[in-house]
């Protein structure tokens, strides 16, 4: 299983050193942490877009399977068995969700057993001496998941007792520190590798967890869709009433890739003065369509205009376009921003 | 030798690549795809996933936000 991190990237080579052909698989829930907020903001666009998984792939030399597993994975963001961690990210379930879709696939393609880059104590739920375990059995893996850098302190797995590999050539690496790591990439001349902080997926950022629990509330049940986890990537949230948000993009890549939804939300611009494209999210009447469309003049270059004229384009065909005053910083309340 | 085309316009990465990597699953050695995309991620993307299956990348243009990947398929 290659997440684009080091630990997968050694993993791999690891077992690649004792002669072993192994290919990738890697797992988009929607929530990867990838290029997708710098292909989408136009100032980001000069930046490194690489997916890094690919190019550990690359790195390696081996195939890279990518999975899609959005609909799949919300069973597990909804109910988590093992409950989350510091935010909205179930990291105990999701390995064990993962690590069952990886061993299905390599029953398929037939594949001996599964590696990744676990390291005992490295992370606070999903890799603990006493939860690695879990994972193995949860999966149905059992013993044909390897961890090869913690191997030594684990009790053997079958491809070690049969001696497909050489348990002796794996490591014993454990608790928090990278020490190790660096020192064995070092060793393979491995010197660009990604470092991810936190973790693998948007549902560790706390703010993005806490706009998940509001489209949760709001809508008074815990499913979404994939555009909804996307549209939570971009722009500004802000919910000026239970019943409706408003999503306003910050930039003009942010703009663009809202107006992509036009024809599935109410949305809003400005025709007088250059600024952000709108969507409202949520039942809108006239009222609140009034209230979001002083936000979108807010966040415009008529910002100190004494009025600004905003398109609404609502999703049942009616359009109009109204003159509205900008709200002032003071008039929006700062429990409006999600 | 087919050709066939792939439109994931909007889409963002890695979606452009997954659906590229089914579509050509179901193709044969020498057949073309051609994938029309928007996110400049696939640029970097999809090169190097063709570069790890051994398909060849016969042509690139990007024009106006759009762009436009031409794959022949490998062994
Ligand atoms: S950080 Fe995200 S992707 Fe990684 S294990 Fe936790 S929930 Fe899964």
């Amino acid at each position: 299983m290659i997440s684009g991190g080091l630990d997968s990237m050694l993993a791999t080579r690891v077992i690649q050193e004792q002669g072993i052909h192994v290919e990738g698989i890697n797992f988009f829930t929607g929530f990867c942490v990838e290029g997708h907020t710098h292909a989408i903001r136009r100032q980001d666009q000069k930046k490194q877009k690489r997916n890094n998984a690919l190019w550990v792939a690359e790195q390696l030399g081996i195939k890279l399977h990518i999975i899609d597993v959005i609909e799949e994975y919300k069973d597990i963001v909804i109910n988590p068995k093992h409950g989350y961690g510091s935010n909205l990210n179930p990291c105990l379930d999701c390995k064990g969700f993962m690590v069952k879709k990886a061993h299905e696939w390599a029953v398929e393609n037939g594949f001996d057993f599964i590696i990744t880059g676990e390291v005992v104590g490295q992370r606070p739920m999903s890799q603990r001496r006493d939860t690695m375990p879990v994972i193995a059995r949860e999966s149905g893996a059992n013993d044909l998941l390897v961890r090869p850098l913690s191997a030594k302190i684990l009790p053997p797995t079958l491809p070690e007792r049969e001696g497909w590999i050489d348990r002796e050539a794996l490591f014993d690496f454990n608790g928090r520190g990278r020490r190790p790591q660096i020192a064995l990439a070092e060793r393979y001349g491995l010197h660009d590798y990604a470092q991810p902080a936190g973790g693998c997926c948007f549902l560790t950022d706390a703010q993005y967890s806490a706009k998940l629990a509001d489209l949760w509330q709001a809508r008074g049940n815990r499913e979404y869709e994939f555009d909804d986890i996307m549209l939570l990537k971009v722009g500004r949230h802000l919910r000026p009433d239970p019943g409706f948000k408003v999503i306003i993009g910050r930039e003009e890549g942010e703009n663009h890739y809202l107006e992509g939804y036009r024809k599935r939300f109410t949305h809003l611009f400005s025709p007088s003065h250059p600024g952000p494209f709108a969507l409202i999210d949520g039942i809108a009447g006239p009222e609140e369509e009034e209230t979001a469309a002083r936000l979108v003049a807010r966040f415009g270059k008529g910002r100190d205009a004494d009025r600004v004229a905003v398109e609404i384009h609502s999703v049942d065909g009616r359009d109009r376009t109204i003159e509205v005053v900008p709200l002032s910083d003071a008039e929006i309340p700062q429990d409006w921003y999600l | 030798m087919s050709h066939q085309t792939l439109d994931v316009r909007g889409q963002l990465c890695p979606i452009p690549v997954i659906r590229c990597q089914s579509r050509i699953g179901g193709m044969s050695e020498g057949e073309t795809l051609e994938v029309l995309c928007t996110d400049p991620g696939t640029l970097h993307d999809i090169p190097a996933w063709c570069r790890i299956h051994g398909h060849k990348v016969l042509e690139t243009t990007e024009e106006n936000r759009e762009i436009r990947i031409v794959i022949e398929v490998g062994a």
